[in-house]
């Protein structure tokens, strides 16, 4: 087929080049360079004031440490959880449980907790006014805190169902049942025999993924702005600030800023790769001395006490969306709300038409052209036998490693200097960048997976690439290539930043309305947004699982 | 006319097959129409290699050089789905989203334009094989024995001008072997297909009657 020829071309530019150009739109403006605001000469002054901005070394440091205390308590879980109840029913019971989780987009897992820990929130309510005697909210700063606290929290009930998929997806390359029964025969403790003969060579599979955790924790925007402290807030956020100040200079200490970011980012990677080091030294002693670590009973429950009660945040979080979406008047300390209405959804609505309109057409439009690129390479790949390799893997982990608002500042200044800032083309673009690496990792385990002797078959029947492709291929991974559809959709669904910076506040979604209202407080009109935010994924998965069951229903072999 | 005789058939001339350093396969043999070459070694001995090679799906870390023609119809300079070199492996695998009359359908050259026509033609084949009305079955509900014999009527509906035979009898239980071995030669006897089979079983050559070339037994 010719077309997938053009296909790996295609697809490296559309994920390289708005990264190379928006990080060189980043630097030169940080360097002082942007005709269009005056600065036509080469300068460090903007990041000597970056310098002086009070309180930005502790944002830059509170950034690093959201992001390495996410990471390694949600891989920590994770792993642990792994560990203790591989193959055990628990753990087919938490996987079907944990893996819709992963569909929610940050935002709304983030207003959710926000809505269960706040003082007045749903968990204070069930406490009060017996046990703790109050009968109004508390004066604590929970939500917002400035250590990040809740920050992290939002993030790691996230990033867990995200890390235990990509584990998961590993773990047929090892032979886990029979490695784990020759470690437990050798009179090892289940956690012992997964830490020192299984995660060595399943930690390097999903260290990427690990990687883009870190990266995407220290430069989060969204979850910051919900749940993250304010005075003074992460880095990102004060980037955002600057970057919606009326007064245009702050651009370019803004872009001295994402280029820090870059630094912050970089310098968590730099201390995880520490972290690792740490963690194998200690994973060699335990294994050198011969300890089997036979009492993990404690490790075992706190590993399932993490992994279940993340996933009960993220779903009372949405249940709580929902029931204030409907509620009328619901005061300090009744767990339930005196009156349901849908005022709240009748007032929403006609508003949110617009926003929703273009959350729809950009996740289908972004969706479409991933799953279509992501096709033809794997079809490519599939042609001349290359293309596995490590390197190509990287390239594509590698939008989702660079922080994303260190290069979308540049995109955005690039695309108002191309004119093409609020325009629907861009907009797809921008998402593409994050859409089609998620698309790419979901559905090329599948394809590669397929047994290649029906297209041996099928060329021996004088059927032409193109014809297996469509008669043969694409019906079979049917499965797949919805799954992967949902995945990449729900991903642009839940985009913030691309939204805001590339959109410029003329074109917005679902979520940017979503975390705009934020700092507004009115509960009701968060749950109706957030609520809409959560339910668009949740129906692609659900359109995804379904379909499939429909249209083969007569075909027992194609079931799951 | 002696000249088209000479040239019936399948003629291997002088198909060498490396892995690196190493040759696989060496081979130089004329396979009659409706005749069979065995092609006989251990798993790992590269014997699998000369169907792909002739098949026109070699993996590239192999090199492969010489002719392979049939009918005088060079397959080598062809692409993989113009050569209508038809395959039959292990498993019958057939397509799972299709009808078994979809399945067989699907190989019908495209020159038979009409749908009627095609499904007739399926539907014949299947009555042909004593399958009559399991056309619009979900292929996985059959037996290994009909999978097969589905499989079979696929690739000989295909029209194919050779068929190559990757072990096909070896996952069928010893009664459906030995039935299975008789229905495939007798129909490829009856089309005047020359075969090429590979296989480690001796009853397997024994059953296909023809040559039979050893490979990888140093």
């Amino acid at each position: 087929m010719r077309l997938a020829r053009l296909a790996p071309p295609l697809t490296l530019a559309v994920l390289l080049g708005p990264l190379a150009f928006g990080l060189a739109g980043t630097l030169l403006p940080a360097f002082g360079y942007l005709p269009e605001l005056g600065g036509r000469h080469f300068t460090t002054l903007h990041f000597s004031a970056l310098d002086a901005v009070p309180g930005i070394y502790r944002s830059a440091c509170l950034s690093v440490l959201v992001g390495l205390v996410t990471t390694l308590v949600a891989l920590g879980a994770v792993a642990a959880f792994v560990a203790s109840d591989l193959g055990t029913p628990l753990f087919s019971r938490v996987r079907r449980m944990i893996s819709p989780l992963l569909s929610v987009p940050h935002a709304a897992a983030a207003f959710g907790l926000a809505f269960l820990i706040a003082p007045s929130g749903m968990i204070m309510r069930l406490i009060s006014p017996w046990p703790t005697g109050l009968d109004r909210p508390p004066d604590l700063l929970i939500v917002n805190d400035p250590m990040a606290l809740s920050m992290m929290a939002g993030l790691i009930v996230k990033e867990i169902p995200f890390l235990f998929l990509v584990t998961l997806a590993a773990l047929p390359q090892t032979r886990h049942p029979e490695i784990m029964r020759l470690g437990r025969s050798l009179g090892y403790g289940r956690v012992a025999a997964f830490l020192i003969l299984l995660w060595p060579s399943l930690y390097r599979q999903i260290r990427l993924a690990v990687f883009a955790v870190v990266a995407y924790a220290t430069s989060v925007v969204d979850v910051a702005l919900i749940l993250g402290p304010q005075l003074p807030p992460t880095l990102p956020v004060r980037l955002i600030e600057w970057m919606n100040d009326p007064q245009l200079e702050t651009r370019f200490i803004a872009s001295a800023g994402a280029v820090m970011q870059l630094g912050v980012t970089l310098v968590a990677l730099i201390a995880w790769v520490g972290l690792e080091r740490i963690g194998a030294a200690l994973v060699a002693i335990v294994r050198d001395r011969g300890r089997r670590l036979r009492r993990d009973g404690v490790a075992r429950a706190a590993s399932r006490a993490l992994m279940l009660s993340s996933a009960l945040a993220v779903f009372g979080g949405i249940a709580m969306l929902a029931l204030w979406s409907v509620s009328g008047l619901w005061q300090f300390p009744d767990a339930l709300p005196s009156g349901f209405t849908f005022r709240s959804w009748m007032q929403a609505l006609p508003r949110m038409s617009g926003p929703l309109l273009t959350t729809l057409t950009v996740a289908t439009l972004s969706t479409l052209i991933a799953l279509v690129l992501t096709i033809l390479c794997l079809e490519r790949e599939y042609e001349t036998g290359r293309g596995r390799g490590r390197d190509a893997l990287l390239l594509i982990y590698l939008p989702l490693i660079v922080p994303q608002i260190s290069f979308m500042f540049g995109l955005q200044v690039l695309s108002i200097w191309l004119g093409v800032d609020a325009s629907f083309p861009a907009l797809v673009l921008a998402h593409l960048v994050f859409v089609l690496p998620y698309v790419f990792l979901s559905l090329s385990d599948p394809w590669r997976a397929h047994d290649r002797r029906h297209d041996l078959i099928a060329a021996g029947l004088g059927m032409s690439r193109a014809r297996t492709l469509i008669r043969i291929r694409l019906p079979m991974l049917t499965r797949a290539i919805l799954t992967a559809a949902a995945v990449g959709f729900s991903v642009s669904v839940g985009q913030y930043l691309p939204t805001v910076l590339i959109g410029a506040g003329r074109l917005t979604t679902v979520t940017t309305e979503a975390v705009a209202l934020a700092a507004g407080g009115n509960r009701r009109v968060i749950g109706v947004y957030a609520f809409m935010q959560t339910l668009l994924p949740f129906l692609a998965f659900a359109i995804a699982t379904g379909l499939p069951g429909l249209l083969f229903r007569n075909r027992r072999g194609l079931r799951v | 006319m002696n000249d088209q005789t000479n040239r019936a058939g399948l003629e291997l001339d002088d198909v060498r097959i490396a892995l690196g350093e190493r040759e696989l396969v060496r081979l130089s043999a004329r396979v009659g129409r409706g005749k069979t070459l065995t092609v006989m070694g251990p798993s790992g001995s590269g014997k699998s290699t000369l169907l792909a090679y002739l098949g026109g799906f070699l993996d590239p870390v192999f090199v492969a050089t010489g002719g392979a023609s049939v009918d005088g119809v060079d397959l080598i300079a062809l692409e993989a789905e113009r050569r209508r070199a038809g395959i039959l492996f292990q498993d019958p695998l057939l397509f799972p989203h299709l009808s078994v009359a979809d399945n067989i359908a699907i190989a019908i050259p495209q020159d038979v334009r009409s749908r009627a026509e095609r499904r007739a033609m399926a539907d014949a084949a299947l009555e042909d094989a004593g399958m009559r009305g399991f056309g619009d079955r979900d292929p996985d509900t059959l037996s290994g024995g009909q999978k097969a014999r589905v499989a079979l009527q696929r690739v000989l509906l295909s029209r194919p001008r050779l068929l190559l035979l990757d072990e096909p009898f070896s996952k069928l239980d010893a009664d459906l072997r030995e039935q299975t071995r008789q229905m495939v030669f007798s129909k490829a006897a009856e089309a005047g297909l020359p075969v090429l089979l590979v296989t480690h079983d001796e009853a397997d050559a024994r059953a296909a009657g023809g040559e039979v070339h050893k490979v990888g037994l140093a």
